[in-house]
């Protein structure tokens, strides 16, 4: 094969935002063979890939991550008119099936060859205002041996709307078609309308609320970018702190959920207990339990005081011991692996072709982890090794689950009493950090740019992008919450399973439905 | 074994005795107060700096229907506001969740507001199915653990039901998107009469901000009557079982 020039321009995580004009614009052609010369590396895989409207047509914009050199690799291309067909990639790499469909979907961009241009979320600005909600066809065999199962939307909990629809030859799924979109409340629309880095940064914590944290300091980052602020060591440890009691809370209240799944409640009140130790810490230290309120870009209104530091180490050393104890209890437990063990599971070659990140990509023992790769902020001061799992299976979720939960349970106290040190040298401890900007109606942003900023949620990689206008004003913002990529992987652990394991499938992926409706 | 009843003992004793009076940390948003008269130029800065429209200038007020407690406008006067960490604040009364100035009273329930029904039927026994209609699950993970270990709702009887059949009522979060629309309206209809609609959340109750956005339909809300409001974002479960509580009358 002769050696391919290819034309991007690399983003460092965290970076500087770049000037619209120095992203290379391709043709589709060529766009097409770079896109599928990069990601023929296993290594390489596509964050962002979505189009926007740009100069009275569509500029589409593909965000790739290198795991090897730990940039993110940007082209882009504009159609010539709007009404074009062009030729699916979707044939050659799968992962990209729910971007075209995304831009599809929003734009009418046909893309010849896809296998399923199936709606994403019917979106208030969809092109098709035609096709609603509630009449779309969902995928049919026509048997006398089959039969159809139809969840949701609303489900028999108390969680988020959407619908499940399983095709079942007896007790075995066959197939399941995963239809989202109930949650659509045009987050992404609102960012741009918000008019106040307060506004944005509040409906960053509401993108997700079991991931206020993760949106939050992304939309931080990327704000921050914009602004040319730089943060001190001391916040970005806080933020890490943040981020890592979110991913305990989630973790052991996903231990607690997985055990409810397979009847074994003494594991599952357990694990409530503890997880309600944990976001209560948050609360200590915010006010709120999820974190809402305590990222800001450019400071914190509630800087890590001594006393909240006290306590917090104070948690973490008897939580850590109480799920170490519980989780032994759970993975020795016969009755318990019989319901884990071979259940729901991804290869790793189907992980790698949907695109899966995160916990989802790390079960099948693809080390996908941005703390690793692409690290910013504290995480760029350490080197981070994933957790990986080889076995695709529940348990190898459960699992990754319980051992990066141990893990950040220990790296939380560590950086804890590190900051605890540093603080009690400070006078300033308890009171605010002046620089919060949030407030101020502007922000200083670089104009006619891009910028980017990516973190490892506890469910795989968070990604934001901006692109600013000639008066520094944000144009479009696109959201990417890890659930985008991950909800595939779900459908394909069920196929051939027992229906009566969906429920531990589909909580030991716990993915967001609002996160990927946005 | 012997570890499981060393978990056991370390486990211990995890309810919460008696949630009627339970505090909360110093710092928790609750309820907000508002000191004195807040000079014209604040307010206007208040108002246009509020992330979800909550505040009302003349005579000053904050709305907790819209109120997404992120604190932003204490810190911004802290001489006029104060969050304190009252987590009283579920009403039947839309107008009870304005907070004006120098007001500090809990906000709870009009018990002459409540329908003879619900305090006959519900008292000892209420059982609610609840439908997240663009909820960003903070919501209902608050509601989930309104039932769990700690909080224990079901002592008084009150519990989240799989069918709308076996429900006395809904439990709406979430803006109620465009497209979840139906679907709730379909549920609330197969739950036998009389039925509760109790909002839950900031976004349930005014769309909170998602007030403006186009993916978003409160029609059902014009249709039906609510029960009860219970702000916060999200709520807490004191919040909301303590309204609960209040709205079928238990002590």
């Amino acid at each position: 094969m002769p050696m391919q020039v290819y034309s991007y321009i690399e983003i460092l995580p965290a970076g500087a935002p770049v000037n619209l004009t120095a992203i290379p614009v391709l043709n589709y052609h060529d766009f097409s063979n770079q896109m599928a010369g990069l990601m023929h590396n296993e290594t390489v895989h596509c964050v962002l890939y979505y189009a926007f409207p740009f100069n009275n047509g569509l500029k589409f914009i593909a965000v790739l991550a290198d795991d090897a050199s730990g940039k993110f690799l940007v082209f882009s291309h504009e159609p010539e008119n709007s009404t074009d067909t062009l030729t699916s990639l979707t044939p050659q790499m799968p992962a990209l099936h729910l971007f075209e469909r995304e831009i599809h979907e929003n734009f009418g961009i046909g893309f010849e060859h896809h296998p399923w241009l199936k709606p994403v979320r019917f979106p208030a600005d969809r092109f098709r205002k035609d096709q609603g909600m509630n009449d779309y066809p969902f995928y049919r065999i026509d048997s006398e041996e089959l039969h159809e199962v139809g969840v949701g939307p609303i489900h028999a909990g108390v969680i988020e709307p959407g619908h499940f629809r399983f095709i079942c030859n007896g007790e075995k799924v066959l197939h399941l078609e995963i239809q989202l979109g109930y949650q659509h409340r045009g987050i992404e629309k609102l960012f741009v309308e918000a008019g106040s880095t307060l506004r944005r940064s509040v409906l960053a914590e509401n993108i997700a609320g079991d991931t206020a944290v993760g949106h939050a300091v992304t939309h931080a980052q990327l704000t921050e970018s914009l602004a040319g602020i730089t943060i001190s060591e001391t916040l970005q440890l806080e933020r890490a702190i943040a981020l890592e009691l979110e991913r305990i809370a989630v973790h052991i209240g996903d231990t607690a959920a997985l055990c409810t799944d397979v009847a074994y409640q003494f594991g599952q009140v357990v694990n409530e207990s503890l997880r309600t130790t944990i976001i209560n810490t948050t609360q200590l230290w915010c006010g709120n339990r999820f974190g809402k309120g305590l990222i800001r870009p450019g400071g914190t209104n509630y800087p890590l005081s001594a006393p909240v530091i006290e306590s917090m180490l104070k948690t973490l050393e008897n939580t850590g011991m109480r799920y170490r104890d519980i989780t032994d209890n759970i993975f020795t437990a016969p009755s318990i692996l019989i319901r884990f063990d071979g259940i729901g599971s991804v290869t790793r070659s189907q992980a790698l072709s949907i695109g899966a990140v995160g916990m989802a990509a790390r079960m099948t023992g693809v080390p996908r982890d941005i703390r690793a790769t692409h690290p910013s902020g504290h995480y760029a001061e350490f080197k981070y090794e994933p957790v990986v799992e080889n076995s695709g299976d529940v348990l190898a979720r459960a699992m990754i689950r319980n051992l990066e939960a141990r893990r950040s349970i220990e790296m939380v106290a560590e950086w804890a009493s590190l900051q605890s040190s540093v603080g009690s040298q400070q006078s300033s401890v308890g009171s605010r950090q002046s620089s919060v900007f949030s407030r101020q109606e502007a922000v200083g942003s670089r104009q006619n740019s891009f910028v980017l900023a990516v973190n490892e949620g506890w469910r795989g990689e968070i990604a934001h992008a901006a692109v600013t206008g000639p008066e520094g004003e944000i144009i479009h913002y696109k959201i990417k919450d890890p659930s985008f990529h991950n909800w595939m992987a779900l459908a394909l652990a069920v196929r051939n399973q027992e229906i009566s394991d969906f429920p531990v499938c589909n909580k030991s992926f716990n993915l967001s439905y609002c996160g990927h409706d946005l | 074994m012997i570890r499981s009843i060393r978990i056991l003992r370390q486990h211990g004793v995890q309810y919460v005795p008696n949630l009627r009076t339970a505090e909360l940390n110093p710092l928790f948003r609750g309820r907000p107060v508002i000191k004195g008269e807040v000079p014209a130029e604040l307010a206007t800065h208040l108002a246009k700096m509020c992330p979800s429209e909550a505040i009302e200038i003349a005579p000053f007020s904050i709305d907790l229907g819209k109120c997404v407690f992120c604190r932003e406008c204490e810190f911004a006067a802290p001489e006029n506001i104060r969050f304190t960490n009252d987590w009283h604040m579920a009403t039947n009364n839309r107008e009870n969740l304005i907070v004006k100035a120098d007001h500090d009273n809990p906000v709870i329930p009009d018990p002459d507001l409540v329908r003879k029904e619900i305090r006959n039927l519900f008292r000892r026994s209420l059982k609610l199915r609840q439908v997240s209609a663009g909820g960003d699950a903070s919501n209902e993970m608050e509601l989930n653990a309104a039932g769990n270990v700690n909080f224990d709702m079901g002592r008084y009887g009150i519990e989240f039901v799989a069918s709308p059949r076996h429900a006395d009522g809904v439990v709406i979060t979430g803006p109620i998107t465009e497209n979840m629309a139906e679907a709730l309206q379909i549920c609330f209809d197969a739950t036998p009469k009389p039925s509760l609609v109790i909002l839950c959340g900031t976004d349930a109750i005014s769309g909170g901000l998602f007030q403006e956005s186009n993916a978003v339909k409160r029609s059902f809300l014009i249709r039906h009557p609510i029960d009860l409001y219970v702000p916060g974002n999200p709520v807490h479960p004191l919040t909301f079982i303590n309204g609960v509580l209040d709205l079928i009358g238990r002590k």
